[in-house]
């Protein structure tokens, strides 16, 4: 760049020539050079700031259309990652101990309607009617075509109907998605499933929550999403709980009964294998619980659990036994059975008479009821009390079924010398046949307590000790001869060495006031094998009558005792259960040498 | 030198914006393919669900039981008792290989007599 001289030669000289000062002259060419200098710097900054400005104007205008298009948009959640199952909000399914579907969802579909958006609501509502020929058609049409602006038509549609449904092509009918639980067994195990039915409902999804049973106990841990769905495995077996139940229902209908329970259960593990309740009913549909009358006509009402009764005889094992524990007597002793026994105004008496005195494994057998109350004298109200605590009849079972609170013992109000000796032939104490498969698996399993489960496990329980080993293996011996020699000779199953105790209880009367004569609570509380035993079967009538002979049979003998040993035939091979046959020496084969 | 360093700077900018920009870019197709991929898992489920209720609704004790007894006489199929239990001395031992024929013995020896057709 040329630069101006501050003292241009020409003009000095020549302003020397006419004596001007020199110094005015480079003064204003400084000046000039500063004026030149200030505007460029001038321009220069006016530059930078118009940048500066145009950054910042994009800068805030970038900003404010984003938060423009972020408030404007729905809200998305922003994804750098992605999680590991995405089918998780499924409830998880219930499988039997061999991992056969017992409850699962199944995909359907609402249908609902906009009233609003048809355009011809009269054929809509009769087209509807057609396929659905439980609506009425003045009723979907007044609601068509009055100002509701929502309405649910149907909540589960079958894929048929959907198709249908569509073919109407009315712009108001929509459908949403459903997930529905199915139990595809029917009626098999519907106590222990319960059902389920929908709870907070929306157009895209609903909720399915458990209403009773397993279904109602688990439900937090079927719809935790933590599980990803992980099935809830039980203990039953389906096999051994359809066979059970086939059995049960035909006994049920032989032995005129009004209802029926039966328990079958895992001495060591405690868990429940099978436990069935007739009547019963198909949980896909279930019926609507009883607003009037009792509730244990219900076919809802789980008899195995729910119905405490007064089971009566099956109790004596536990006065005997635990006398046995005490030390008071042994297998042998002689019981005092001369009868009436007297105590106050009540009279004690036999339903034969069996004499002066029988042994105490013979009192079992021949189900002495004088025998028995007085072992119970010998043994006292507390510790009774005390033992049948320790068993578990004190309180509700701690099944995991939701109505297992329901089925509480009723217990004396006041426990007398008068209730220790009925209690032990099992009159004056109420319980359910499940109370009872538990006490008789604690007592007769080697003698700990063993508390009843509906969740399969594979480790034997290790509760508390109940009894001594030794008066649980005699315990067995004795339930063994009241099949081989006593009550319960029906009960002989061959290569199952089946032991058990009969109860025949008359029922209470409702309003008070003693007991029916014709009606009665047979119950059969048995061990197969009774050798080793792995199994305890409860088999539980409600007014049974076996009308075969001349008068009507309703001892436990005649009418629980043969279906429980067949319950047993049946379902002692399906657990694996090799029958013990002694096997005689070859024939036609001599022994030369050993 | 500084220039040189400005220059690098920049250019390692730009080299990194763009790998950003592509590894971005995958990002986002890799979710995609992500998302797609558990709507198929989704969908399978949901299927392999159906098939396993269905499996379970054929396969019901009562229509098994059902089916044995339409079918008793092709299949003679019983409920399981206790006599179905075996013993192993019950079951025979494994018949032995017949053994190859080395020197072949001529069985048919007898000539046909004449005059008879050998039919």
């Amino acid at each position: 760049m040329i630069r101006t001289p501050l003292r241009p030669l020409a003009r000095i000289l020549k302003a020397r020539e006419r004596g001007e000062d020199t110094h005015a002259i480079e003064a204003e060419n400084l000046r000039l050079r500063h004026e030149t200098m200030r505007d460029g710097a001038r321009l220069r900054a006016e530059g930078r700031l118009l940048v500066l400005g145009a950054m910042f104007a994009i800068a805030f205008g970038t900003i404010g259309m984003r938060m423009g298009a972020l408030a404007s948009t729905a809200p998305q959640e922003p994804q750098a990652a992605t999680r590991g199952n995405p089918i998780i909000g499924q409830r998880s399914d219930i499988t039997d101990r061999n991992g056969r579907i017992l409850a699962t969802n199944l995909e359907t579909h609402s249908l609902y309607a906009h009233p609003r958006d048809m355009v011809d609501p009269d054929h809509a509502a009769s087209e509807l009617v057609k396929i659905f020929p439980e609506l009425k058609h003045d009723k979907l049409l007044a609601d068509f075509t009055g100002d509701r602006k929502f309405l649910w038509i149907r909540r589960q549609i079958s894929p048929e109907q959907m198709q249908a449904v569509h073919d109407i092509g009315s712009p108001g009918l929509l459908f949403g998605p459903r997930e529905m639980r199915l139990y595809p067994n029917g009626a098999i195990a519907s106590h222990i499933l319960g059902g389920a039915s929908y709870g907070r409902e929306g157009v895209a999804s609903a909720e399915v929550i458990g209403v009773a049973g397993v279904e109602r106990k688990f439900d937090e841990r079927l719809r935790d999403p933590a599980r990803e769905g992980e099935p809830l495995a039980l203990s039953i077996d389906l096999t051994v709980q359809a066979a059970a139940e086939e059995v049960l229902a035909g006994g049920m209908s032989i032995m005129n009964a009004k209802g029926a329970a039966s328990v079958l259960m895992d001495v060591h593990t405690g868990e429940i294998i099978s436990m069935v309740s007739l009547p019963d009913f198909d949980p896909n549909n279930r019926p609507t619980v009883l607003t009037t009358g009792d509730q244990s006509d219900s076919p809802l009402f789980n008899r195995a659990v729910q119905g405490v009764y007064e089971l009566g005889s099956v109790f004596k094992i536990f006065a005997v036994a635990q006398a046995m524990d005490l030390g008071l007597l042994n297998q042998d002793t002689m019981i005092d059975t001369k009868g009436p026994l007297q105590w106050g105004r009540f009279k004690i008496r036999d339903f034969h008479d069996y004499g002066a005195q029988l042994s105490a494994t013979d009192v079992i057998v021949k189900s002495s009821n004088i025998g028995t109350a007085r072992i119970a004298m010998q043994i006292g109200a507390e510790r009774q009390q005390d033992f049948l605590r320790s068993l578990g009849f004190m309180q509700a079972t701690p099944v995991e079924l939701s109505e297992a609170p329901s089925g509480a013992p009723l217990l004396p109000r006041q426990w007398s010398e008068i209730s220790t000796m009925t209690i032990s032939y099992g009159h004056g104490l109420s319980s359910s046949p499940l109370h009872l498969a538990a006490g008789y698996a604690s007592l007769l399993n080697g003698g700990t307590k063993v508390e009843p489960t509906l969740v399969r496990r594979d480790t034997a329980q290790s509760g508390p000790r109940v009894v001594r080993e030794s008066v649980s293996t005699r315990a067995r011996d004795m339930l063994r001869a009241v099949v081989t020699r006593g009550t319960a000779s029906f009960g002989e199953v061959q290569g199952y060495a089946v032991g058990g105790k009969t109860g025949t209880a008359d029922k209470p009367k409702e309003r008070g006031g003693g007991y029916y004569d014709d009606k009665t609570i047979s119950t059969f509380a048995s061990v197969f094998p009774a050798d080793d035993p792995k199994y305890v079967l409860i088999v539980t009538f409600d007014e049974p009558s076996e009308n075969s002979g001349k008068k009507p049979r309703r001892t436990a003998g005649w009418t629980a005792v043969p279906v429980a040993a067949e319950m047993i035939r049946r379902t002692a091979p399906l657990l694996g259960l090799r029958p013990q046959v002694d096997t005689s020496e070859p024939i036609g084969v001599t022994l030369t040498s050993n | 030198m500084r220039t040189v360093l400005f220059l690098m700077a920049a250019l390692a900018v730009m080299g990194l914006a763009f790998w950003s920009y592509q590894e971005n870019y995958q990002t986002r197709d890799a979710l995609g393919e992500v998302r797609s991929l558990h709507a198929q898992i989704g969908a399978n489920h949901e299927r392999l669900g159906m098939l396993r209720a269905e499996w379970a609704y054929l396969n019901r004790p009562d229509r098994l039981s059902d089916l044995a007894e339409l079918n008793f006489k092709r299949l003679g199929l019983l409920p399981l008792m206790p006599d179905a239990f075996g013993r192993v001395d019950q079951i025979i031992y494994p018949l032995p290989d017949v053994l190859p024929i080395i020197v072949p013995i001529e069985v048919d020896s007898a000539p046909v007599p004449a005059g008879e057709d050998a039919l």
